[in-house]
């Protein structure tokens, strides 16, 4: 998706340069909520303020919600057909192959390296085995990386 | 009355999903679990795994996608008609996109402090890794006795990790899966 956006953004409407748009696209990776939706957001917010924001927003969600809403209303009266059932039965492993599947390259790109792999695997068996809410883990990592900072900050100062 | 509590609750959960919403996609897939599955139970574990398979399908945020699904089939399973399940459909994915609103808002404001601010880097330099934990989690608790009913579903499950390692195309896969589980669960009428 993230191509698209940037054809559409830098070089056909000219709304970003290309810089700008690397720079931008960093910090709505690590904004919460989906990519595109930030990516919209802050298109519309630099070209028209906040009401841009509004509209983009609009824009980038709108297809979705009718195809999700279309399909929600038909699933919903075809799900007890038996041949439905057959065919999501075959459907849900793959679902959770498709998600596991890139875990190790994306592990790559998110810089996980044997040192710090104690991380994710930490973060996984809490949130699977314990059924700690990621709410709490989000939390702790901000707040430790933030702690972390300061103690490296007050380590060189000495 | 019940309607109105049953709005609330929904606009809540999913301010709460899009607030803690770090990574999207897939890190996302524990939190709504947990909230919409476990604590409120508006939908089934396999109810959700077909919402999964369906935002895999289909162009679109998982995120925004879930939201749109179980704001309807939560309000309209209770026993209100289709018109009040397009409303609960509209709460939960307006209520789901306010945090992005308000923090991408404050974000343009800030774009040039925040562009290689430390403290951020810091908090980056643990989140990512954190996030990476979450998809696997995703992962584990989708692969529950709902999900694999036999042997069988492990068998479509080893090969299509193979094949998107490969690079196959995930709605491709999503296809032959289904034409497979046509054939190793025939329908019986």
């Amino acid at each position: 998706m993230i191509p698209l956006i940037r054809n559409e953004v830098v070089n056909k409407k000219l709304w970003l340069g290309d810089d700008e748009f690397m720079d931008m696209l960093a910090l709505a990776q690590s904004a919460p909520g989906p990519i595109s939706l930030n990516t919209a957001l802050f298109v519309g917010n630099k070209r028209l303020g906040f009401k841009g924001s509004l509209f983009c927003g609009a824009g980038i969600i709108l297809p979705s919600f009718i195809v999700i809403l279309l399909i929600a209303v038909l699933f919903t009266q075809f799900k007890e057909n038996p041949i439905i059932e057959s065919i999501f039965k075959g459907i849900r492993p793959a679902v959770v192959a498709l998600i596991a599947a890139p875990l190790l390259g994306l592990s790559k790109s998110a810089g996980v390296r044997l040192k710090n792999i104690w991380i994710p695997i930490t973060v996984a068996l809490l949130v699977w085995l314990l059924k700690i809410s990621p709410v709490y883990i989000i939390m702790f990592a901000i707040l430790f990386g933030i702690s972390y900072y300061l103690f490296i900050k007050l380590k060189m100062k000495r | 009355m019940e309607l109105m509590e049953l709005y609330i609750s929904l606009f809540l959960t999913f301010l709460k999903i899009g607030v803690f919403g770090f990574g999207g996609g897939y890190a996302m897939l524990p939190l709504i679990q947990r909230e919409v599955v476990d604590i409120h139970g508006w939908i089934t574990v396999s109810d959700f795994t077909d919402i999964v398979a369906i935002s895999q399908t289909t162009p679109g945020p998982i995120a925004f996608n879930s939201a749109t699904y179980i704001g309807y089939t939560s309000v309209t399973e209770m026993g209100f008609s289709t018109g009040q399940g397009i409303i609960g459909s509209a709460i939960c994915t307006t209520a789901v996109s306010i945090p992005s609103l308000i923090i991408m808002t404050i974000i343009s404001a800030f774009f040039f402090k925040l562009k290689g601010n430390p403290w951020m880097q810091s908090s980056l330099s643990i989140l990512k890794p954190a996030i990476i934990g979450l998809i696997a989690a995703a992962a584990l608790m989708l692969m529950n006795d709902y999900n694999f009913i036999d042997y069988k579903s492990w068998i479509i499950f080893g090969v299509v990790v193979v094949a998107s390692i490969k690079k196959m195309d995930p709605i491709l896969l999503i296809v032959l899966s289904g034409v497979a589980g046509l054939l190793l669960y025939p329908p019986s009428f």
